[in-house]
Order: C-alpha cells, then structure tokens, then sequence
C-alpha cells in the first residue's frame, strides 16, 4: 500500500528527515514511537503533502501513484487521512458542513455523485455513535471551544466518516482520558478491515493495548533506527530512549 | 497609482456629444431632455419644473444647494481618489435616456460572472445598459403584489410618484433623519437627487413580504442620486431589501445617495443590502464610487437593524447609522465588507444613544484581498440622559495575502457613567494551517476558503432573508475567487 525510500525532508534549510524506508501492507498497523523532536509528525505532515516542507530525496508509492506528485486534497482523496496532533480550528463552520463538503469533494473527484442527505445523516449518526461523539459536537463548528479531548475524537470521528486507505494518527491518545482512550481505540479496531492500514504516532505503550501493533518502529533524529514487534513498545516504556540513543550515537 | 476614468472635461465633452448625436437620430424633442453639465441654481430648478414638483421640495433642494456651495468635500475617510468635479457631471436626464450599450462591447468578465449567478440573458443585458424591450414575467407579479399592499394601506413607490400622491408624508419625514445640511454629498444629493423609493407602513401592520427595490428596478432609472424615505408607523414591522446581487453598471462614476428610516414607537425595520456596484477591472480601472448617507431614527421602544453584504465599487463609503431617540429603543448593525483587487472602503456605524435602555449591536466582519484597503470606522456615543445604555461591538477584520489592508476606527464617547459599552476587535489571517486542514480532508483550496470566509461572515449573513442570504453567500464566493494563491 505504502512505500517509502530514504526519505529525506527539509524545513527552512534544516534537515528534519534524514532518509526514511517504511513497507506498509493492507491490513497492517505499525507504531512509530521516538523522543520528542524527532521527526515523527513531520513525517507524518510531510507525507500529507505540507507545503513548507521541501521532499530533497527518495520517493513514496501509495497504491501505485507517485505520493510526492499529487497535491494535499488529492491525496486525501486518494485515501490518505492524518490525524493532527494539533487539531485546527474553522470558526462558523459546522462540523456537518465541513465533513459533507470533505466527503461530496472526494465523490467528485471520483465522478461520484453527492452523497444525498439522508444518507449523509445516516452516516453521521453511525460514525458519532461508533466514537460515542456527543452530537451536539457534529453540529458545533469545527473544533471551535473543543476541549482537547474533544479534538481528538473529533479527528477519530471525522475518519471514520470519510472512511481512508491509510490512516495516520498522530498522538491521539495524548490528551484522552481513560475512558476516551478506550472508546477511540474501540473505533480504530472496528475500522480495521483487511484493506486498510494504520500508522499510529504514540509515546505511550498504554495505547498498544488496545491497538495491537503489527509492528512497532523507533524514529530517532530522522531515521527509524529500530523495528520491531509490539514487544519493543513495552521494552521502550521499560527502559526509555537512552540506550537507543547510546546504540545510534554517531547520528 | 490607479488610473482613474471618466469626469475629465475632454471625455465628458466627447462622451456628450455622441449621446447628443445619438439621440438626434431618433428622435426631435428630445434635446431639451438633457441638461448640459455644471451646476447652478437654474439647474437645480430645472430638475425640479422637469418633474412638476411642488414649491416646497424646490425650496428645498434651493436650500441644500445654498448650503453644498459652502462646503467642502471632507477628506477624513481612509480612501483615496482624485478630487471629482463636480462642474463636469450632467445632473439630469430623463428616465429613458439611457446611453445604449452594445452586447459585443460588455466586459466578458462581467457577462461571466452574471452567469455564475444564474442571471437570465434578458436581465444580464438590461443590467449591463443595453437596450432591451423586457418582457418581464413578473409584472403580473408585481400587479398583484401591488394590490395586496393596497389593501393593507402599504405605501411602496417611487419616490416621485409619493411627492405627488402623498405630498403630506413625504413634506413631514424628508429631510428629518438626514438634514439637507448634513454633509457634502448628503447635501448635494439633497440638491439634485433624481429619484429613488419611498415607503410607508401603516399603524399595527406587518408587511406580509420582503419589499424588494428590485421590483422596482425596471420602472426607472433612479440615476447616480438615489433618494430613499422609509417610514414605519407605530407598532409595525417591515422587511425591506435594497440592491440586488447582479453587478450593477452604471454610465455615472459618482453615486451618492440618502436613506431615511423613521421608526415610529414600537416599530422595527429590517433594512437589508446587498451592494454589488461594478468594482473597476482588476487593475483598478473604472468602477463606481458609491458615498452614501443612511441614517434611521428610533423612537420609543421602537427597533432599526441594517445588515449589509457590500462586495462592489470602486470606492464605498457608507455609515448606517441610528439615531436611539426613544427609551428602550434598539439598533443593530450587521455588516460584511469585501474588497478585492485595488478597491477601496471605509464603512461602519454610528449609533446615538439619547434615551434611556437604549441598546445597539454592531457587528462588523471585513475581509480584504488583492491590493485592496478595509476600513471599520464606527461612533459610539452615549448621551447625558441615556441611563442604562448599552453597546455591544464586534469588529472583525481578515486578510487574505499580504499586499492588503485592514484598518479599524472606532469612537467612543460616553457622557452617562450608567453606561455599558463591549468592544471586541481581531484581525486574522486565513491560516496556511487551516487551508491544509480542509486540503488534508479533500477540500480544494478555492472551497476551503469559501467555507472559512462563510463561517466567518455567518453572524452576518444569518441576519438577511433566506434567499438573499444564499444568494451573498454566492455573490461572496465570487467576489474572492482566486484571492489566494
Ligand atoms: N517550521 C519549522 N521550523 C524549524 N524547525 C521545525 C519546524 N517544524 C518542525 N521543526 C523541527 O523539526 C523537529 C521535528 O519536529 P516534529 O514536530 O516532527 O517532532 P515530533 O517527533 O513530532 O515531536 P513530539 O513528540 O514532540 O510531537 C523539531 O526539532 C522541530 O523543532
Ligand atoms: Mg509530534
């Protein structure tokens, strides 16, 4: 589904990823995990198709289309949704309004035509109810006076309706609180099918519990230094970065 | 700098000229039709002997036109344009005298922004000047709607036809909210205005429907001095809609018209506009410069709210104002200012608190793209006896590039220490980061920004009537296409 070739990226000049390589299949989940400022959300920006961020090396295939080529909307169309760990906020915009423009778009671009109405209200009210969304929530503008929590199982909220290939989800869980990070990975699970991939973006092994990583990767100063299975999370949360840092000190 | 068209004496001699010619063609009589430019005294009483007017309103305009000579144009709003003479306007020709327009030579940007909103062929062509015999489906609409006001004792006409069939009301409200000497183009208009609406709602009447200018569109040419008196008797309530969304063009650069709202005790008007006056071309050529003076009184418990959706012209400058005379007397004041390319606004409100609970809501949303200039300029002025009044001011600017400028003026003046006064002002940007939040959800960029802009605007358009809102929110779209890069 997904494939990277030391990936390089840059942002005013400075080298942020230092040659990434990453194989993902459908049906697979992978964590990344790695100390704060190591590269991971602009990882995930830069294969989201962030502008500010200049691609100087290697190349990325998603479902046999040059990822690098296609602009931001067109990759989301394609099936590719992010998960922001900041979650932006549209002021007077409906939730509602903002995911139907979002889902009649992508429709378009498929020569689809628009989803009818009822459909649409049948699909929000299956969605909110799998992330157990408060629907006043649907109908409040996007994200405006959210609390953090909120945020986040709004973006969970908002992949499922639109339903993607391949899901980033960066740092979800931070922010959630216990219930919230059960019921959020509950919808991850329930998405789940053998078609789609996810990568989740997480400091916390706790999250792992729920979603069971097919494989856990350790980015470190720009590069996945380690791979391996969902043992290395508990490894990690166990005995923290240094001895990664220690193995990789001639980055 | 911008080139600036028109008012120089060649042109205006040359463009005379050919309509002279023209009009010498068809028919004989119709050289007495056009007064030659300049202005005096003699013109302003032939304005006045050409539409058989009474003594008083001559003595009227005589008195405005004493008084403009006097004064001078005030240069104080964030605008600029070159000094207008005001010796090289024509300031009357009959209604029909329309310069004729040929289909082939309308700007073709024009033509295809008047299909986007779904303008039909016949109203495309009427609005852009040219000649057309209009078989308009809905006269008998009109007829009807006519008569259905009638029986309800609604006045609604032109304001010509009000001077001579209801001199009485007209002779009492003119000039009452916006006093002939009120400013210079208030003034001038005073002087010479040609024509223009006029409306009265009963004692105890609800106006059962939006009273639309736009049923009147084609009765006249109402010209560059558009008059408007609008008066609600005690306890009614009217809805009335000015403008339309469909650019408007127009052979006279200036505009400068007058609006008078009277509220009577416990009445309320609903003044909504949608301005959408041709803007110049993208290099900031042509266009119209629209000065207006708008003005509403309240009188007890009575309630005036303007909403306005101003996208057009070249130049805008426009203060819907109320004047809280009465106790417990409300105004509101809803705007959204669009500038594009080289336009330029400065528009906002004044509200006079004089009686007692006298409440006012402003609420202000400019958004400026291209080159242009956005200005806020609103007064706030609590008067000595009004006890437990109250403002509320939202003021909100957003730039989209950053060639653009946005500027608020906002004057406060408080004689009565009961008073409340809430001033909230932002300027924002449309973020890079919430374009690529809608990117990242397949939302094209030209949508995203029509969806940020919209939610921005909301307060604002949820104030107009439904299909007028739906139409700005179009015209909105429109207006900042390929704003941002
Ligand atoms: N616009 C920018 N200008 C300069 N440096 C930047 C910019 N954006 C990111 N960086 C730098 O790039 C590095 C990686 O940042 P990134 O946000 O990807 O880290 P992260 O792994 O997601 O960290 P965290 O775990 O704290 O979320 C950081 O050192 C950050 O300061
Ligand atoms: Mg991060």
């Amino acid at each position: 589904m997904l494939s990277i070739k030391n990936l390089h990226a840059n942002i005013e000049g400075k080298e942020i990823l230092k040659g990434i390589n990453l194989e993902i299949k459908a049906g697979e989940i992978h964590a990344i995990m790695g100390p704060n400022g190591s590269g991971k959300s602009t990882f995930a920006a830069v294969l989201a198709g962030r502008e500010e961020y200049e691609i100087t090396e290697g190349s990325v295939d998603f479902e046999g289309n040059d990822l690098l080529d296609l602009n931001p909307e067109d990759r989301a169309r394609e099936g590719l949704f992010l998960a922001f760990q900041y979650p932006i906020e549209i002021p007077g915009v409906s939730n509602v309004n903002f995911l139907k423009t979002a889902i009649n778009e992508t429709r378009a671009y498929k020569n689809k035509d628009a989803i009818t109405a009822k459909d649409f209200l049948a699909l929000v009210k299956e969605k909110s109810a799998l992330v157990e969304l408060d629907s006043k929530l649907a109908s409040r503008s996007v994200n405006e006076g959210f609390s953090g929590g909120e945020k986040k199982r709004n973006e969970i909220f908002q992949m499922a309706m639109l339903d993607p290939k391949l899901a980033i989800l960066d740092e979800t869980d931070s922010g959630l609180d216990i219930d919230a990070l059960r019921i959020v990975a509950n919808g991850v699970n329930t998405l789940k099918s053998p078609d789609n991939a996810t990568i989740v973006i997480t400091h916390y092994q706790r999250l792992l519990d729920y979603i069971i990583p097919d494989f856990v990767h350790v980015l470190y100063n720009g590069k996945i230094v380690k791979t391996g299975g969902k043992e290395l999370a508990l490894e990690l949360e166990e005995k923290g970065y240094d001895w990664i840092k220690t193995e990789n000190v001639e980055l | 700098m911008k080139k600036i068209i028109a008012y120089t004496e060649d042109e205006l001699e040359k463009q005379l000229k050919e309509n002279q010619e023209y009009k010498f063609g068809f028919t004989t009589d119709i050289e007495s039709e056009v007064i030659p430019i300049g202005l005096d005294e003699d013109v302003v009483r032939l304005i006045s002997s050409k539409k058989n007017e009474p003594q008083w309103l001559l003595d009227f305009r005589l008195k405005a036109f004493a008084y403009w000579k006097t004064m001078v144009e005030k240069k104080w709003a964030h605008v600029d344009y070159p000094k207008i003479d005001f010796q090289s306007i024509s300031y009357y020709a009959a209604p029909k005298e329309k310069v004729d327009v040929n289909w082939e030579d309308v700007d073709p940007e024009l033509k295809a922004t008047m299909d986007k909103l779904g303008i039909s062929m016949d109203e495309q062509k009427s609005l852009s000047g040219v000649a057309v015999d209009f078989v308009m489906d809905s006269v008998s609409v009109k007829t009807s709607f006519k008569e259905k006001l009638g029986e309800l004792g609604i006045i609604f006409c032109s304001f010509s036809e009000a001077v001579h069939d209801h001199p009485e009301l007209v002779k009492q409200y003119l000039g009452t909210v916006v006093p002939s000497t009120d400013n210079f183009y208030a003034a001038l208009n005073s002087a010479v205005f040609s024509d223009g609406s006029f409306c009265y709602i009963p004692k105890g009447v609800r106006c059962p429907m939006e009273l639309s200018t736009y049923f009147r569109i084609n009765e006249a040419n109402t010209g560059q001095f558009e008059r408007t008196l609008l008066v609600a008797d005690e306890d009614s309530y009217v809805s009335y809609l000015e403008g339309c969304t469909a650019p408007m063009r127009d052979e006279n650069q200036l505009h400068a018209a007058v609006v008078e709202l009277i509220s009577l005790d416990g009445a309320e008007i609903k003044y909504s506009t949608v301005q959408n006056w041709y803007p110049g071309n993208k290099e900031g050529v042509g266009g119209i410069y629209n000065f207006v003076t708008k003005r509403g009184i309240c009188h007890t418990g009575s309630k005036i709210s303007w909403t306005q959706v101003e996208t057009g012209s070249a130049i805008t400058w426009k203060y819907p104002s109320c004047i809280l005379k009465g106790d417990n007397s409300i105004g509101e004041f809803f705007s959204v200012a669009v500038t594009n390319n080289h336009q330029q606004a400065d528009t906002g409100t004044k509200m006079i608190h004089l009686g007692k609970n006298t409440k006012s809501t402003v609420i202000s949303k400019g958004i400026s793209a291209g080159f242009s200039n956005n200005s806020y300029r609103g007064l706030i002025q609590i008067n000595k006896n009004a006890t437990n009044a109250r403002n509320f001011t939202q003021c909100d600017s957003l730039l989209m590039g950053d060639k653009c400028g946005a500027h608020t003026f906002p004057y406060i003046e408080v004689k009565n220490s009961t008073a409340k006064i809430e001033h909230e002002a932002t300027t924002s940007k449309i973020g890079e980061d919430q374009l690529f939040y809608c990117n990242q959800r397949g939302i094209s960029t030209e949508k995203a920004i029509n969806l940020i802009v919209n939610g921005y605007c909301k307060d604002v358009l949820n104030q107009l009537p439904m299909e007028f809102a739906v139409e700005a929110q179009k015209l909105l779209e429109i207006s900042l296409e390929g704003s941002v890069g």
